[in-house]
């Protein structure tokens, strides 16, 4: 096959590509550009986006033998993942970037151009396994065997279609130390670079203040659950459901027990404050649900809303056929659900859906 | 990919000719002489007559004394001597020269210099010249630049490194001279494919080695005696104290190898290169009558460069289509990341970013053949119609 391998700079996808052209493939690296304005070198932990990063993934194809290019692909990643974030936060919702990115432009942008320009699949250093479960033996989407690692939750959103035209070749390793040792045994130059965490297009790691710089302020008032003027805010994309830290309330509740952001009224710029227990859900809404085989009314599977948290088994109360969303019942309440996440639902490994969570009602 | 080089056409001498072997073969000769050609002792005067014996014959290729000559590393050190260098040295001896203007198509080691220098020093202002749309600079606003008597250097390149057209100097320079303003001019992508300007016109002129067939790592400013310059490069105070540091005689060596047959075969190869470049073009237009050849065929220009535009093409997927089928071609300028960028160049040319989408720059050298040709014209047609196919989805 003919296979883009999408080289970041880091040690993975590194990894990932020198695994395809081991395995036969016609492989050609390709950096994507993000940002028109790039660092010239890396600070801190950030693993993307830097004239650094793109000299290393150029390093990493030169040893592992096969061409390499940069695509700027900037243009795309502003107007659907930062300009995404932005007004999912103005919304009052918590969106996940790295979903975004791989829903729209890995998955999508540079998967469209990569097929016509000749590509057969793209491959990305992504911990996550392929096989051919789905219907008719359709390629599948499974977590990886590092579960550590597992990355299956933020890859759902690109559907079954995009998954078949995928490669993720660490998605069998059982550890990162094998990865890293592998570059090293491979000559890749990358091996000791920090994994990345954080939100690449947030250069300083200051989320909140990013989001100030670039939606401004818009004050409005902090209630708690009773409706009791508690204090103000400078605007409701400082906050999300779940959270504790940083509410700015100088009195404390009057239980003394902790007190957490339980909603977020966009509308009306209201953040409502209250209980542990207000955070607590049993029932999930979501929409734009991609699935990767038909979805059942009753049928048993595990629900999951963070990209670093446990499933939870559930039941699906309703899917797009039957009404409105894909309506799932959880057998243990969770916490912090906040609208804008996203759900996966898996089959034990296997990925069933991913959609976005809405407003709880 | 599984081409090798000999199967390849390479179509971006504009940024690096090929080594020609004779510069290759000085540079060896010259390497293996030992000492610093400053030093007293039998080797150092070995060393230094070796590298006069290339200083007397660039200068006398060029037509110069050889004290005109301020060996650098390359275009564009000799581009900052001449913007930086001497726009200071301008002010110092002239307090009223304060400015200095530079063509709006210039090379970025010009414009960027020009540019940086208000930044270092708020006391300096800098004047860009506008182009009509085929690059050639407005003579009214060349006029108007120059009128009161405060720009202590005005530089336009000979020809540009994008689209190949050919400056008319010597009308800068009439200009000039009426106002007391030093000429420099970028020549490197002119060098033995038009005739230089004559010194009767320029001040200042500099070349760069890699555009003419001798190795990276090195150039040349040339400069008339009396051009003012302010410190640049302090040390051991070589090269009129202009720019210190020890003299390269292996590159220099090559330089002159260089030089010399570059400017020797200029007539035969320029009338080569141009029948290759109407060839070219007649070739492009026949697989794409939609191309857009950004200088007409009557307008001034270096023979060396055909610039075209594919309407609807995306010029990232062009160049990696045709790399894949073995053609070495350029788009834009190209940052230090790789990331092809919108031209400024054709930007001053009046032709927006969405015109400019689809460009290819493919320049011929001593080296380029028919076969060259060849290779691209069966390469387009199929990477054309995918490159549109990319363009059509990102709109």
């Amino acid at each position: 096959m003919k296979v883009l391998a999408a080289m970041s700079g880091g040690v993975d996808s590194a990894v990932a590509a020198a695994r395809a052209a081991e395995a036969g493939h016609e492989v050609v690296g390709v950096h994507m550009a993000l940002s028109k304005n790039r660092d010239q070198t890396r600070t801190g932990s950030r693993g993307c986006c830097t004239v650094e990063d793109a000299s290393d993934a150029r390093r990493a194809a030169d040893r592992i033998g096969i061409p390499y290019y940069v695509w700027d692909l900037s243009d795309d990643f502003h107007d659907l993942v930062v300009e995404d974030f932005l007004s999912e936060y103005a919304a009052g919702r918590t969106p996940n970037p790295c979903v975004r990115c791989n829903e729209r432009i890995k998955f999508a942008s540079l998967m469209e151009r990569a097929t016509l320009l000749g590509f057969d699949a793209v491959c990305t250093g992504h911990y996550a396994s392929i096989r051919t479960d789905g219907p008719g033996g359709a390629a599948s989407l499974h977590r990886s065997r590092n579960m550590a690692k597992d990355q299956s939750y933020v890859l759902a959103v690109m559907g079954p279609e995009a998954v078949g035209r995928s490669l993720f070749p660490l998605g069998e390793y059982e550890t990162k130390a094998e990865v890293r040792a592998e570059a090293r045994s491979r000559g890749l130059g990358v091996s000791t670079k920090p994994d990345s965490y954080d939100i690449c297009f947030v250069a300083d790691g200051d989320t909140r203040g990013f989001l100030e710089r670039h939606l401004g302020e818009a004050p409005g008032e902090m209630l708690d659950d009773q409706g009791k003027v508690l204090g103000t805010h400078r605007g409701t994309h400082g906050f999300t459901i779940g959270q504790r830290k940083g509410l700015g309330i100088q009195q404390p509740a009057p239980d003394g027990a902790p007190r957490y952001v339980v909603d977020i009224d966009p509308g009306t710029r209201q953040v409502v404050i209250g209980a542990g227990e207000l955070l607590s859900t049993r029932e999930l809404l979501a929409t734009d649900v991609v699935s990767f085989e038909p979805l059942e009314v009753g049928r048993r599977v595990d629900a999951q809303i963070r990209a670093h948290g446990e499933a939870t088994p559930a039941e699906i109360l309703e899917t797009p056929e039957t009404g409105g969303g894909l309506r799932v019942r959880l057998s243990t309440p969770i916490r912090g659900v906040a609208p804008g996440q996203t759900l996966v639902l898996y089959d034990g490994d296997r990925v069933l859906s991913a959609a976005t969570l809405e407003r709880r009602r | 990919m599984s081409l090798d080089e000999g199967e390849r056409a390479y179509l971006d001498h504009a940024a690096t000719t090929v080594l020609r072997p004779a510069a290759r073969d000085a540079f060896l000769e010259a390497s293996a002489v030992r000492g610093n050609p400053s030093s007293v002792h039998a080797s150092g005067r070995r060393a230094r007559g070796v590298l006069d014996e290339s200083l007397a014959r660039i200068a006398s290729l060029l037509e110069v004394p050889r004290s005109w000559l301020i060996m650098t590393s390359g275009g564009t050190e000799a581009d900052n001597l001449a913007i930086r260098a001497v726009a200071l040295g301008a002010r110092q001896k002239d307090p009223v020269r304060t400015a200095v203007a530079v063509a709006a198509t210039d090379h970025p080691a010009v414009l960027a210099t020009a540019r940086s220098l208000v930044v270092g020093d708020p006391g300096i202002t800098v004047r860009e010249l506008p182009v009509d749309h085929q690059g050639a600079l407005r003579a009214p606003a060349v006029a108007e630049a120059l009128a009161d008597g405060a720009v202590g250097v005005v530089s336009a390149a000979l020809v540009n490194n994008e689209t190949g057209a050919l400056q008319d100097l010597a009308a800068v320079a009439a200009v000039a001279r009426e106002h007391g303003t030093l000429v420099h001019t970028d020549a490197v992508q002119a060098a033995g494919h038009v005739p230089l300007p004559s010194w009767d016109d320029v001040d200042l002129m500099s070349l760069s080695g890699h555009k003419l067939g001798a190795p990276v790592g090195v150039g040349v400013l040339v400069a008339r005696p009396g051009v003012p310059f302010a410190a640049f490069s302090t040390g051991g105070g070589q090269q009129r104290g202009v720019r210190s540091g020890t003299l390269d005689a292996a590159h220099t060596a090559a330089f002159a190898a260089a030089l010399g047959e570059a400017l020797a075969e200029r007539e035969e190869q320029s009338a080569r290169l141009r029948e290759l470049a109407g060839k070219l073009r007649a070739g492009i237009r026949e697989i794409d009558p939609q191309a857009r050849f950004t200088l007409a065929e009557d307008t001034p220009q270096s023979g060396h460069i055909v610039h075209v535009v594919f309407p609807g093409a995306d010029s990232d997927s062009l160049l990696f289509l045709l790399d894949e089928r073995g053609v070495d071609s350029a788009a834009g300028s190209a940052c230090s990341a790789g990331v092809t960028q919108a031209s400024p160049v054709l930007a001053a040319m009046g032709i927006t970013d969405q015109q400019a989408r689809g460009a290819l720059r493919l320049s011929l050298g001593w080296n380029s053949t028919e076969h060259d040709l060849e290779i691209l014209l069966a390469a387009l047609p199929e990477s054309l119609t995918r490159a549109r196919a990319v363009g059509a989805l990102m709109g």
